[in-house]
């Protein structure tokens, strides 16, 4: 084999890799945007009529995940499901992002912790690599953490709407998830990153039960009124 | 009987308390036992990926000592060099069998400078041997390995267990392109021999490779455009020994020739460092 010819092969597959890549940027943008949508729906909860209205927008939310799913699937159909580290960085973050949402709602339904395997079931996704595409366990811990700040929100948003009792509840469930997160060896790497900013989180959410409990707010509902 | 209300209503505090407590129990213990399996997950990634860190960094350094051997170029240590690189392609064995059944590319950044370190000698080598540029398919030829159980030759193919180990373009690429700068080193110093033949094939070949990434341009990784730059480098230090050797050979007698370009080299070298 010439150089020329060694090169033109080493070529053709190059070209080959960037087209997939170019593929897989279109589809992940649309996915994207399907994220972005959830996320202006589950928005709406942090504003004053929005607690009320918890339970529908979740429901609509699940609705919309329908699309998130008909675009996983094409998504998967762009790449030989074998290479997914290959491409993994091109749906890192969208996945991320969309586990952050599904981790929300089902916070928002239940005040639990989702699992991976509801997050991978909700995306209709694997939870092992050996099975196909599947949810990377950092990927998945990174998304929780983004939730962990989008609850930091919430307990002060919940305060402003008068209820003060949820923010007590999102401090033990935060702690717990930061007891959680304690039990892992985290290199220097990005979800380390994302785990540090934790505490900032964790923070804002004592400040608030702090606030409340020093005024003795959270154990009686009246007070609220007072106000 | 204020005692006894006060006694009821702290028990029913109490009972409340130790409802709470159990329901925060049961939820935290799933959380806890999650995220046990989470940094179990995580600490065998971590484990395997440092693994593979270390062994690339064997390979690196193998590698290294074979080239700095083969720059020698003297049979007896070329054997030497070659003999120390079937080592490293037993060490890449050693990455095949941590990757067994794994994705290759979630590992790939913990190995590929060893990889490009191990394309960049072997192709030397093969260049020395057979003044050629090795292919991407020959040095995957040489990376299959038997394992076989611990048994005679005669064993049922069954036992064996054949573990390949794919060098992918963009590290075949970058190790070639790390070849060029040995090349060069080549290059000038067979010039320094006396040898006049050398120069000329090498600048021919460089010239090759040269085009080769011109015509692969951007579209390759990253690395590839910076590698690029030292490569023309590279190339224009060659291009200008064999005209200093085309204009002067006429005019000096040979051993004389190998004068005006050891201190020429001199002037190179402290540049050449860089490389």
């Amino acid at each position: 084999m010439s150089v020329t010819e060694m090169f033109s092969f080493i070529q053709g597959f190059l070209s080959a890799d960037q087209d997939v890549r170019e593929d897989l940027r279109k589809v992940v943008q649309i996915l994207e945007q399907a994220a972005r949508e959830i996320l202006t729906v589950l928005q709406s909860v942090h504003q004053l009529t929005g607690f009320k209205e918890i339970p529908s927008k979740c429901a609509k939310a699940r609705e919309l995940f329908c699309t998130v799913r008909t675009q996983i699937a094409d998504l998967k159909t762009k790449f030989p499901v074998e290479q997914y580290y290959r491409f993994h960085e091109h749906w890192r973050f969208v996945l991320q992002r969309l586990t952050f949402l599904a981790a929300f709602v089902v916070y928002l339904e239940s005040e639990t912790l989702v699992t991976r395997e509801e997050v991978a079931q909700i995306l209709d996704i694997e939870v092992v690599r050996e099975k196909g595409f599947h949810l990377d366990v950092e990927d998945y811990l990174a998304g929780v953490l983004i939730m962990a700040s989008e609850l930091s929100r919430l307990a002060v948003n919940s305060v402003t709407a008068g209820d003060y009792s949820r923010p007590i509840r999102i401090s033990n469930f935060i702690n717990e998830l930061d007891s959680g997160f304690r039990l892992l060896n985290l290199k220097n790497d990005p979800l380390r990153k994302r785990y540090d900013g934790l505490k900032y989180d964790v923070k804002k959410i004592e400040e608030v039960v702090y606030d409340l409990s020093i005024r003795g707010l959270g154990k009686e509902h009246k007070c609220g009124e007072d106000k | 009987m204020s005692k006894r209300e006060g006694d009821g209503c702290s028990r029913k505090k109490a009972e409340t308390e130790q409802e709470r407590n159990m329901t925060a129990d049961q939820s935290s213990s799933s959380i806890a036992a999650a995220f046990k399996v989470f940094q179990q997950e995580l600490d065998t990634k971590h484990d395997k990926y440092e693994r593979l860190v270390k062994i690339s960094r064997d390979i690196t350094i193998e590698s290294k000592r074979s080239i700095f051997l083969l720059q020698q170029d003297v049979e007896e240590v070329l054997k030497e060099a070659a003999v120390k690189l079937d080592g490293v392609t037993q060490k890449i064995g050693l990455i095949a069998e941590e990757l067994r059944g794994e994705d290759i590319h979630q590992f790939h950044r913990a190995f590929t400078p060893g990889i490009q370190e191990y394309v960049e000698a072997i192709s030397f080598l093969h260049y020395i041997r057979h003044r050629s540029l090795i292919s991407l398919e020959e040095i995957n030829a040489k990376l299959v390995f038997m394992k076989a159980e611990k048994s005679s030759v005669e064993v049922v193919p069954a036992d064996v267990q054949v573990l390949t180990f794919q060098v992918t373009p963009s590290d075949y690429l970058l190790g070639v392109a790390d070849l060029t700068g040995e090349l060069m080193r080549m290059c000038i110093s067979s010039v320094a021999n006396g040898d006049i033949d050398t120069p000329f094939q090498l600048s021919q070949f460089l010239r090759q490779i040269h085009d080769g990434f011109s015509y692969i341009g951007n579209t390759g990784p990253y690395e590839v455009s910076k590698k690029l730059h030292t490569l023309r480098q590279s190339l224009a230090k060659v291009e200008d020994a064999c005209y200093a050797l085309h204009v002067r050979g006429s005019e000096i007698p040979k051993h004389m020739l190998a004068d005006v370009f050891s201190s020429r080299t001199a002037l190179i070298d402290p540049e050449e460092s860089m490389v």
